[in-house]
């Protein structure tokens, strides 16, 4: 008795947590959202993703849709007709790789630069922050015409008395970088090796030997593997299949890093404000020159905001589909991307059960972006 | 909103329903769907306006949704039926592209009746008639025809060059490095749907008409030695194509042989209205025209038609709009707009008023040729087939390999389940 009796304090609160009117409001007033969240997010993905292991196509009033478990995923990744499906893929990476990179540089290059408190700042940072305003369709449909082989930016040199320029942009077949998709494996392999050996050497350099030998004897068993033919092993097309980067893809990435480079300017901008200026100064004397206090005081405080700035575009490039689609057309295998690939499948060719398995790919891709970020976001923010 | 307006107009209906039951024809609304804006819109709507003076108790609503060859249109017509919202009557290619999508689908009514009633079973031509009937019944109403193997040039150009309009491919690439070495390239070409294009007039004039339509129906496979060699062949034709072509429309690729620096296209007969009405050149001196090398006295055609799907909210005034479409006067009026002939044989296409002398060699031809479907434009494959076709030709034109292309061709038909 005595012993319930001096657990008793703790019960009050327990009780209020349970049953109290703000939080009976609080579920209320979230019910709504949630319920139209369950339904309309996660209950439509849940349809996709079930949708994508039946063979269900054509607009048949009473279609009959059979499950086909993983059918559709193996011949997106490995069937002779999915050959676009694959190189699309392989587009969306180089796409994300030089769009991101643009970005950054090009975002961080202006926020620097209108960071030396030049005059007429506002003014610069709204022509640099304008073109994200528009919407892609906008800025394809612009760049389309800029683009047109036969003016435009080719027309360019002219002005100063050049010859034109003889570039196709949107339409060249050139491919660089290519490589065989059925080596992808084992090139997949390998940087996880690379990325494992990383790992271990600067778990050396802290002094957790033991963590390190781990990590590194399964970079060092995963290298081995490849190079001893194992990547080989693991099945993917039935014959040797050439992707690469289209260079293509050189028009599209110039509009896209266009548009949302200024975004990253006003995100670095805003970093850049808020670096202490007393940090610069002791930088600067302790003998630092102004290169040197961006390199060792400003970038490294700038980290977070790249971060974020990454998880931003990289969701956008990954899903792209509207600048596309407005500056090449659906049907320019070129410059084709997933997004597009979905949406002919689906509607074009009535194949939608694999449209949906494209989709899942995509939501595959973009959570791999999304998850963590989101999971060290609320982490943090409850840690604060 | 419009909701509300069409519950107020059946209210008004169900009131008035004496006083309407004393006007002639059908009542209500009739809301017909296309692709066609633009250049093409006049056209439909000369037709609607003669529609609304037949049927003055009908209110038309002109649904269109905009977007080359109707790629857009076709997305919301699909969601639209898939929601159980069919529009009255809407636009769709003849052939398999409405039999593979809609009829197979179960949701198109059967218009053998209407056919029947019309008189149409004489006077649409057998080869049409066979394109957009399945042993069930007839499916669409054709509103006009274009015809998709027709090499054009301009006549005092080749003479210039010394070469004669070749009668086959062979002969084609025989006058090619003459063309060349004169500095003009021997076929124009643009982006990619015209090289689809190109494939099947190479196609019909290696397999034949007969060949042709066993491609389709699954007696000629893919991967048989004449299909493959279509491949061989349509390879050497593109080696005589100009190299930027995929930056190209239709229209510029015309222009190169309107304007001298190439010597031949080979286009639909949309490319002379294009050349007439807005180059405005006469025809027969400004262009010439043949049948594409080597597919003389076989018309490949397409059309446009209109269907009535199950399900329509206004059937009575959809059959008035059909009745109209497949008319000989329909078609009379919107075909010289449109820049086609009319399928219907019945048609005034003897008038010089009406159709210009290109559109009536075509008309005499249409009326004797063999007929065929078209596959780049829907009439012969489903849409499943032809929107894939699109990857089995990207993978020609990367590896220029004949044998993997046809076994890719192959198993796209056997995925879309052509000769099944």
């Amino acid at each position: 008795m005595t012993v319930a009796r001096t657990q008793q304090p703790s019960r009050p609160p327990h009780r209020r947590r349970r049953l109290n009117r703000d939080r009976i409001t609080a579920i209320l007033m979230l019910l709504p959202s949630i319920l139209l969240l369950a339904i309309f997010v996660y209950g439509f993905i849940g349809q996709t993703v079930y949708t994508s292991l039946t063979d269900w196509s054509g607009l048949s009033l009473n279609p009959e849709i059979n499950f086909i478990g993983l059918k559709n995923y193996n011949d997106l990744f490995t069937g002779l007709l999915d050959v676009r499906f694959r190189q699309d893929l392989v587009n969306t990476f180089f796409f994300t790789i030089f769009f991101l990179a643009g970005c950054l540089g090009l975002g961080l290059l202006l926020a620097v630069l209108l960071d030396q408190n030049i005059k007429g700042e506002g003014i610069f940072r709204t022509i640099f922050l304008f073109p994200m305003a528009l919407s892609f369709i906008v800025t394809g449909t612009m760049w389309r015409w800029l683009f047109n082989p036969g003016g435009g930016v080719n027309r360019l040199p002219g002005v100063i008395g050049l010859q034109p320029l003889e570039l196709r942009w949107l339409t060249d077949r050139t491919q660089i970088l290519q490589f065989n998709w059925q080596d992808l494996p084992g090139i997949i392999l390998l940087v996880v090796a690379a990325v494992l050996a990383w790992m271990a050497y600067r778990r050396w350099q802290r002094g957790r030997r033991n963590a390190a030998r781990v990590t590194g004897g399964i970079a060092v068993v995963l290298a081995l593997f490849v190079l001893l033919g194992g990547g080989k092993a693991i099945p993917t097309t039935a014959l040797p299949e050439t992707h690469g980067f289209n260079l293509a893809f050189i028009g599209i990435i110039i509009a896209a890093v266009w548009q949302q480079s200024g975004y990253t300017m006003a995100m670095y901008l805003a970093g850049l404000r808020g670096v202490p200026e007393e940090l610069r100064e002791a930088a600067r004397v302790d003998g630092c020159n102004e290169l040197q206090v961006y390199r060792h005081i400003v970038l490294p405080l700038l980290q977070p905001i790249t971060l974020s700035a990454m998880i931003i575009l990289g969701h956008i490039s990954l899903k792209i589909f509207d600048l596309v689609f407005a500056m090449a057309g659906a049907d320019n295998a070129t410059t084709d991307v997933p997004g597009i690939l979905m949406y002919l499948t689906s509607f074009r060719a009535n194949q939608f059960a694999k449209g949906a398995a494209i989709a899942v790919v995509m939501l595959i891709m973009v959570a791999f972006v999304i998850v963590p970020y989101l999971y060290t976001t609320l982490r943090s923010e409850h840690e604060l | 909103m419009k909701k509300l307006l069409s519950l107020v107009l059946v209210l008004s209906v169900m009131l008035g329903a004496t006083s309407l039951a004393l006007a002639q024809g059908p009542s209500g609304e009739l809301e017909i769907f296309s692709w066609w804006a633009g250049d093409e819109g006049p056209a439909l709507e000369a037709l609607i306006a003669r529609y609304s003076e037949i049927n003055p108790n009908v209110e038309v609503i002109n649904a269109t949704v905009t977007g080359g060859s109707g790629v857009n249109a076709k997305a919301v017509l699909k969601t639209r039926m898939l929601g159980g919202d069919p529009p009255d009557s809407f636009q769709v290619h003849a052939g398999q592209e409405l039999i593979g999508t809609w009829v197979v689908a179960d949701r198109m009514e059967d218009l053998t009746p209407l056919f029947e009633e019309q008189g149409w079973m004489e006077a649409f031509p057998q080869g049409l008639l066979d394109l957009i009937s399945t042993d069930e019944g007839i499916w669409s109403v054709p509103v006009n025809i274009h015809r998709s193997n027709v090499l054009w040039f301009v006549p005092s150009k080749l003479e210039e060059w010394g070469v004669e309009v070749p009668a086959s491919w062979a002969d084609f690439l025989a006058i090619c490095p003459t063309l060349k070495e004169a500095g003009v390239t021997p076929l124009a070409l643009g982006e990619n749907w015209t090289v689809n294009h190109l494939w099947e007039s190479v196609a019909l004039s290696i397999l034949g008409a007969d060949g042709w339509n066993g491609l389709w129906d699954g007696s000629v496979s893919f991967t048989s030695p004449e299909a493959v060699a279509v491949w061989d062949t349509f390879g050497q034709v593109l080696d005589c194509t100009n190299e930027d072509a995929a930056s190209l429309s239709w229209q510029q690729a015309t222009d190169m042989v309107v304007g001298g620096t190439a010597a031949f296209n080979v286009m639909g007969d949309w490319a002379a209205g294009y050349m007439v009405t807005t180059l405005g050149l006469v025809p027969g001196e400004g262009f010439g025209w043949a049948a594409a090398p080597g597919t003389d006295g076989v018309f490949m055609m397409l059309s446009d038609s209109f269907g009535l799907p199950v399900g329509a909210k206004n059937r009575d005034a959809a059959l008035a709009w059909l009745t109209l479409l497949g008319s000989a006067e329909g078609q009379d009026i919107f075909n010289p707009l449109k820049g086609s002939i009319p399928a219907n044989l019945g048609g005034d296409v003897t008038n010089g008023d009406l159709y210009n002398p290109y559109l009536q060699s075509a008309a005499a031809d249409w009326a004797s040729n063999t007929i065929v479907g078209s596959l780049v434009h829907g009439a012969v494959a489903p849409e499943s087939f032809t929107s894939n076709f699109a990857t089995v030709m990207e993978i020609f034109l990367t590896s220029r390999d004949a044998t993997a292309t046809a076994n890719a061709a192959q198993a796209v038909a056997l995925q879309s389940g052509i000769g099944a």
